[in-house]
């Protein structure tokens, strides 16, 4: 406790410190974005990116970023939009709560962006969008499927799918394809994600005639469950549900293993992640989870993209949260285009009139909810990677 | 029934570790009356030291063998040891005559240039890696239950360093002079006990405990990063004031109770979300009602 409270004020004394000595030789550059007209087109458009490029959702940041970046520099190869190119300001946000408050702050207030892509997890798009919207700076979340993240105001959206729905289709799964009654479920009580997607989850397996065996919490970080997942093991559940993060995640299917817990245990999004592999190994083998989006089965423009993005990252295949990143900034080009102008209001109207733009993880339409309705896939992991096993439309 | 045993086994897997740890923090207060904060971060460094020292020491050993892990282990202790004695020698010594809570602020600063060093990329960086298995994963089913043999070793291996301390401590003349210096510095000084080595001394001995303690959670848990040390380092600081702060006994009876507790409480569904919050109501009872702790003897302070 102690040590959180100096950290804090450690942190908040070095930022304080950082703020006098910058503002004060920033002003000359201030007026920037707005309105284009006259001679002032070679200057770029901004864009902010906030991520989480190190810390506990590494791979979430970086893929996602990765997609981004790729969309940004394809943009201003083709001489970007409204004459201008894109400028793409990326800043790190730890994986940590508070972070993201600071940064985006920063990004609106000194870089002055025009608008904000970012980020993966729930909870901190959380605490970015209410920033964004008081600004009146559009922010499209490439990843986060909290239902409220977009509820926060009519500047905020997201190129994803719901938790609601992705709950409604694990359930689905769990009660047809693996024949499950009586699931555990096991609940990150930190992540905002964790707990929505435990709740719809929780509704739809009911409904479905399914049982909920047991619900168990953990924080996410947490390094030793072995307390509930002996707790759950007791219930003697036929599946298990885990609606976490790819470390948590891993870290619980190899305890699960060593309590000798057999039953299938799946999740959502959350999981996907080279890491999930390279953390748990043998102990992930068999386990399923929802996403947006798997490369074996895809259109042209998916193909395309995977081999533009292999190149330029080193052979690295993407994964949902690159592609989603990648649909984000292409979607809010699309936007600036058709507003022809960069100003917030503006592009937000536009943006809330996407109709069946055709991405990389399929067509996408912004809802008057301002979230995108999408089908999800099913991926097992089975050899160390991830496996195609259906698709699921909304 | 079945889950009744499961999770004492659970229970006193984590409240070894929990000991262990604790045992460092009671011994150095017992000696400097001072919280060494860094502890929790030694921790985390012997956990990435048997990291690095795991896949070179199976070219001397079998693959997860008890002698690999054994050496995995001493190596661990040894280089925490000698960190841990570095920062006593660096961060802490040239202020041993100022005001206690400069030391104790010190302490924090350590703790925080670890923790946020060892998260830069070139160092270790933030991701989570995974731990090398050291032993075999072994389950056996005595009557329907599944013991981890993992946790076996914790508790004996435990056990034994306890049974060790104790020796050291009352039976060695090293045991002595840290005994004599916790009774009174200055006068062990005139008796011609080096107070320097014995600080030392126990600086190391407190770290190589937590290397150990560090690894047997990596073991359990199977991944580690840079911020992993925080939630047992602020367990077993309550441990060691649950116990009586500067009371080796203590310390491990408190990290015991607490991993119990904590286990207990983590595997009722509807607690499980409370069990911090169980753990340092239970501290806050405890010391209101005796506040030098379960076992420590009450001080008049001198003013």
């Amino acid at each position: 406790m102690k040590k959180q409270f100096f950290a804090n004020h450690w942190c908040s004394l070095l930022l304080l410190s950082s703020t006098i000595v910058f503002s004060g030789c920033d002003k000359p550059s201030a007026p920037s974005g707005g309105s284009a007209a006259g001679g002032a087109s070679a200057d770029p458009i901004k864009v902010g990116e906030f991520a989480s490029l190190t810390g506990k959702e590494a791979t979430f940041g970086q893929s996602s970023h990765e997609g981004t970046q790729q969309a940004i520099d394809e943009l201003n190869a083709a001489g970007g939009v409204l004459g201008r190119k894109f400028e793409l300001i990326v800043e790190d946000d730890l994986s940590k709560a508070g972070e993201p408050a600071t940064i985006v702050n920063k990004l609106i207030a000194r870089d002055n962006v025009v608008a904000v892509l970012g980020e993966v997890a729930s909870s901190r798009s959380m605490e970015a969008a209410p920033i964004c919207q008081q600004n009146k700076i559009p922010m499209i979340s490439p990843s986060s499927t909290n239902p409220k993240v977009t509820e926060t105001g009519d500047f905020i959206f997201r190129v994803c799918f719901i938790d609601p729905f992705q709950g409604t289709v694990m359930a689905n799964f769990a009660t047809k394809t693996l024949k499950a009654k009586n699931v555990a479920v096991f609940t990150d009580v930190k992540s905002d994600y964790s707990k929505g997607l435990a709740k719809y989850f929780k509704e739809g397996f009911t409904a479905a005639g399914g049982k909920i065996a047991t619900e168990l919490d953990f924080n996410g970080g947490d390094k030793d469950f072995k307390a509930q997942l002996t707790a759950i093991k007791s219930s003697n559940p036929d599946g298990i549900f885990v609606p976490g993060y790819y470390t948590d995640v891993a870290l619980i299917c190899i305890q699960a293993k060593q309590l000798g817990l057999s039953v299938p245990i799946f999740g959502g999004d959350g999981w996907e992640s080279d890491q999930l592999v390279k953390i748990g190994q043998d102990a992930v083998e068999g386990t399923y989870f929802s996403t947006h989006y798997a490369p074996d089965v895809a259109t042209q423009k998916s193909k395309d993209f995977v081999a533009a993005y292999q190149k330029k990252w080193n052979g690295k295949s993407p994964d949902a949260m690159a592609a989603l990143g990648y649909d984000s900034a292409m979607i809010l080009a699309q936007a600036m285009k058709t507003a022809n102008s960069t100003d917030g209001q503006k592009v937000r109207d536009a943006l809330a009139a996407t109709k069946n733009f055709e991405g990389v993880t399929g067509n996408t339409t912004i809802n008057e909810k301002r979230d995108a309705t999408k089908s999800a896939v099913i991926l097992q992991v089975k050899d160390g990677k991830f496996h195609y096993v259906e698709t699921v439309n909304p | 029934m079945e889950w009744f045993v499961q999770q004492l086994i659970n229970g006193l897997a984590l409240g070894s570790i929990y000991a262990l740890i604790a045992l460092g923090y009671t011994m150095v207060y017992g000696i400097l009356r001072f919280i060494n904060f860094a502890h929790s971060d030694v921790l985390m460094l012997g956990a990435f030291a048997a990291y690095f020292v795991a896949p070179p020491v199976t070219h001397l050993f079998p693959p997860q063998s008890y002698a690999g892990a054994l050496a995995v282990l001493l190596l661990s202790a040894v280089i925490c040891a000698i960190i841990g004695m570095l920062i006593e020698f660096l961060a802490y010594r040239p202020l041993r005559r100022r005001p206690r809570l400069t030391v104790l602020i010190t302490a924090i600063g350590v703790s925080l240039f670890i923790e946020y060093t060892c998260q830069h990329e070139k160092v270790f960086g933030a991701q989570l890696k995974p731990f090398p298995k050291l032993l075999a994963e072994q389950n056996f089913h005595p009557a329907g239950l599944s013991i981890n043999g993992n946790d076996v070793v914790v508790v004996v291996v435990t056990a034994l360093l306890l049974a060790g301390l104790w020796y050291l401590v009352q039976k060695t003349r090293m045991g002595l002079a840290m005994r004599a210096v916790s009774f009174n510095e200055k006068a062990a000084a005139l008796m011609g006990v080096n107070i320097n080595r014995v600080i030392s001394f126990t600086f190391g001995l407190g770290s190589a405990l937590a290397a150990v303690a560090g690894v047997f959670y990596a073991m359990r848990a199977q991944g580690i990063e840079p911020l992993m040390g925080i939630k047992p380092g602020l367990y077993a600081f309550i441990a060691a004031v649950l116990g009586g702060i500067g009371n080796l006994p203590g310390a491990a009876l408190g990290g015991l109770a607490l991993g119990l507790i904590e286990t207990f409480a983590g595997g009722i569904p509807a607690l499980s979300n409370y069990r911090d919050g169980i753990a340092f109501a239970i501290l806050i009872f405890i010391l209101l009602f005796k506040p030098s702790g379960l076992l420590g003897k009450t001080q008049v302070e001198k003013v």
